[in-house]
């Protein structure tokens, strides 16, 4: 700690520290007059698919609870501020256009609330924080683990999307609910000043999404965490009680999906049941998966990235995808385990130029070497490794 | 009656594609703890091999055979899907043991792969893919002795697999600007299976119509079902098999070569994928989607069953099809008229 302040006393040490986030900040800043509309609309929304992939690194990454339901929270989250998008453009008495087309004359009762601003910035991330808390509590009070919590996740996805698909007369059935010939703040959702501004928010949400992670896995909460994921009988016999970790890390992991699905409602235009289907939830794990598990910067990176290659290569050559997806599936996880981050962090780029001949091979761990803390240590076994053996054999030589 | 005996046996139809399709899920699930989301995409394989079969034998010079084409297909289904299984096994999942969510995620991709695969397969793709996977299997003979024991030789293996890959792609563009080499072989369209003339027809019994072709698959379901029973039961694998679901380590030191028997439990197992494709053509046509329909419910039987019992396969397999066929239908009501109308709240009514 007090080396980094020392440092970054000096403009060069300043520059040294901030630098990373010197470069978000302007890129944010330049990005909307330099990109077109088109572009920074599409980089938005990854971005905001970022905020989903590092709630799936909480729950994944660091507990290990390979969730295949993301999806449930994410529509959950985006159909919240539809709804309140479509009741918001409407002159008051009025109903949303779809609910003519099925006979419906009175607004359903779970609408209401959503005439209020304020409640629907609650419920963006509280509605899908709860049902996660709930789905969560009763798996984890039995102990489901392992592949059982996998498939179970992905159960209650299906019963959701077949309830959101099933439903014209509440929510517009499978057409879902269009968001972007809304008005909001007097202009256009869709319109172009509106999205540069939401941009800066998804920007803004996603580094708050950031330190909110990191808080959660550098203290003793994200020690236990890890605890879970490595070996959770260990710790309950330790004394923790590990059904509420997992419990309270999937409701966080719910609501950040919550946010990433109203962001990304808002600037693709359309929230429908799609975004409840199997594959997008097995997508958002592979994001992750990429960019590194047990990495939050990995997750948000593997999001941004892996969908801007998804909106290039479909555009250019769609048949393509598909393989292309199938064997990053296959790669990380029989090659990068760590993911692209962690491949770089556990020293993957010097291997390679070891392999070269570039680099001297490293037969020790320089890490560790440098560490004055693990040398102490180790000083200190040799000198009582050294003290018992004298104290053994106090004549030395030969016993 | 008549209802009672028409929802059991529609239900019972439905329940035994989705057991020849969990059976197979089950037996891999049960040995290895190995989730195969691809379980889906092989019998979409064995679907397509039917496909072919038939088509091979309508305009050809095994025409008389043409009326038994269903019957010499599951084998040929069985064959295609256990090898690809088999080569599953061998390259991707036997890296895995021990992460079963790992195996998930792999086993997704493959699925991928397979779905794009049928799309896109032409002759021209073909020839490349066959050419990129030579180049690749033969990069050790081919490039020099002393290369591969150089500090530099794991970039090397990897290296020739990615130029190997390039020069299948570039061969398939190439051989893609003929006309006759791009033409798609399935294309992303769905496919039809015409069901032979001898199963066409119903059977009437007891009021109740029983098309033939669902009678014939749940025959085939029963075979199978029997076939699987001895096979673990009395065989000198199965019993391998059966032993290593109960304990590895101790299998392995009494001499059993798990390795062996890994690779043949997941052939056997896509093997029943296949044969499960051959009976979905029966139902309808069928498209690279197939195997998204039906993956779910295979996980569920596999759960609700347990692991390692083929009576809880079967018991689970039979309650979900005649349950989602009661449901499904709305038989519901003409099972029980009676029905309380009025306490059951508005919205529920509009399913």
């Amino acid at each position: 700690m007090t080396i980094t302040s020392n440092s970054s006393a000096t403009p060069a040490g300043f520059l040294r520290r901030w630098w990373p986030w010197i470069a978000i900040i302007a890129a944010a800043l330049i990005l909307p007059f330099v990109l077109p509309p088109l572009r920074l609309n599409l980089l938005g929304r990854f971005l905001s698919l970022g905020i989903v992939a590092l709630g799936i690194d909480l729950i994944w990454g660091y507990t290990g609870l390979l969730s295949l339901g993301q999806g449930i929270f994410f529509a959950l989250g985006g159909y919240a501020i539809a709804m309140y998008l479509q009741l918001d453009s409407l002159p008051p008495g009025q109903l949303p256009e779809f609910f003519g087309l099925y006979g419906v004359k009175a607004l359903p009762l779970f609408w209401q609330p959503f005439n209020s601003p304020w409640f629907t910035l609650i419920a963006i991330w509280v509605v899908p924080a709860v049902v996660a808390g709930l789905l969560g509590y009763l798996v984890f009070r039995n102990r489901i683990k392992g592949v059982y919590f996998s498939i179970l996740t992905q159960a209650a996805l299906l019963v959701f999307f077949n309830f959101f698909n099933g439903q014209q007369k509440l929510i517009n059935g499978t057409n879902g609910l269009k968001t972007d010939t809304a008005s909001l703040f007097g202009q256009m959702v869709g319109s172009d000043a509106m999205q540069r501004n939401l941009f800066w928010l998804t920007v803004l949400l996603v580094i708050a999404a950031w330190y909110l992670c990191r808080w959660l896995t550098t203290g003793r909460f994200g020690d236990a965490l890890i605890a879970i994921r490595d070996d959770e009988p260990r710790l309950r016999f330790t004394g923790y009680n590990p059904t509420a970790f997992k419990t309270l890390v999937f409701t966080v992991a719910g609501a950040l999906a919550g946010v990433s699905g109203a962001l990304y409602t808002v600037q693709s235009g359309i929230i429908s049941p799609q975004y409840m289907a199997v594959p997008f939830s097995i997508e958002m794990v592979i994001w992750v998966a990429v960019g590194g598990r047990g990495t939050l910067i990995g997750a948000v990176l593997g999001a941004v990235l892996i969908n801007y290659a998804k909106s290039l290569i479909s555009e250019q050559l769609p048949e393509t995808w598909l393989f292309i997806q199938g064997g990053l599936f296959l790669l990380v996880v029989t090659a990068l385990p760590d993911g692209v981050v962690g491949w770089w962090r556990l020293g993957g780029p010097r291997r390679i130029l070891e392999m070269l001949g570039s680099a001297s091979p490293t037969a020790t761990y320089p890490g560790l070497d440098l560490d004055p803390e693990v040398q102490a240590e180790k000083r200190a076994i040799e000198a009582r490794a050294l003290a018992e053996e004298s104290r053994v054999n106090p004549y030395g030589g030969e016993p | 009656m008549t209802v009672l005996l028409d929802t059991l046996f529609n239900g019972l139809a439905i329940g035994s594609v989705l057991m020849l399709a969990a059976l197979g899920l089950a037996v891999v699930f049960g040995l290895m703890g190995v989730i195969n989301m691809a379980h889906g995409e092989l019998m979409m394989l064995g679907a397509y091999t039917t496909f072919v079969v038939q088509n091979l034998l309508k305009n050809g010079p095994l025409e008389g055979l043409f009326p038994a084409y269903i019957l010499l297909s599951i084998p040929l289904a069985f064959l295609v899907s256990g090898l690809a299984g088999l080569l599953l096994e061998k390259t991707v999942i036997r890296r895995l043991y021990g992460r079963p969510l790992e195996t998930l995620l792999a086993t997704w991709g493959v699925s991928l792969i397979l779905q794009q695969f049928v799309r896109s397969v032409s002759s021209a793709f073909f020839i490349g893919l066959v050419v990129a996977v030579a180049l690749g299997l033969l990069a050790p003979r081919l490039l020099p002795p002393a290369w591969w024991r150089q500090r530099w030789s794991p970039l090397l293996g990897v290296g020739s697999w990615v130029a190997a890959s390039a020069i299948g792609i570039g061969l398939a563009a190439a051989l893609g600007n003929q006309r006759s080499l791009d033409q798609p072989w399935f294309s992303a369209r769905n496919i039809d299976v015409t069901a032979p003339e001898w199963l066409r027809g119903s059977i009437d019994v007891a009021g109740v119509t029983m098309p033939t072709a669902r009678l014939f698959i749940i025959a085939l379901t029963i075979v199978a079902l029997l076939a699987m029973h001895w096979f673990l039961q009395k065989s000198v694998w199965g019993i391998r098999i059966r032993a290593v679901t109960q304990n590895r380590p101790m299998s392995s030191c009494l001499g059993i070569p798990t390795e062996k028997v890994d690779a043949l439990t997941f052939l056997v197992g896509s093997g029943l994928a296949g044969v499960a494709g051959v009976a979905v053509t029966l139902l309808g046509s069928v498209g690279p989607n197939l195997g998204g329909n039906y993956i779910v419910d295979c996980f569920m039987v596999v759960v609700l069953g347990g692991v390692g019992k083929l009576l809880g396969t079967v018991v689970a397999a039979l309650g979900i099809g005649v349950l989602s066929y009661i449901l499904g239908s709305g038989s519901l009501l003409l099972l029980w008229p009676q029905m309380p109308a009025g306490r059951w709240p508005r919205c529920w009514c509009s399913f």
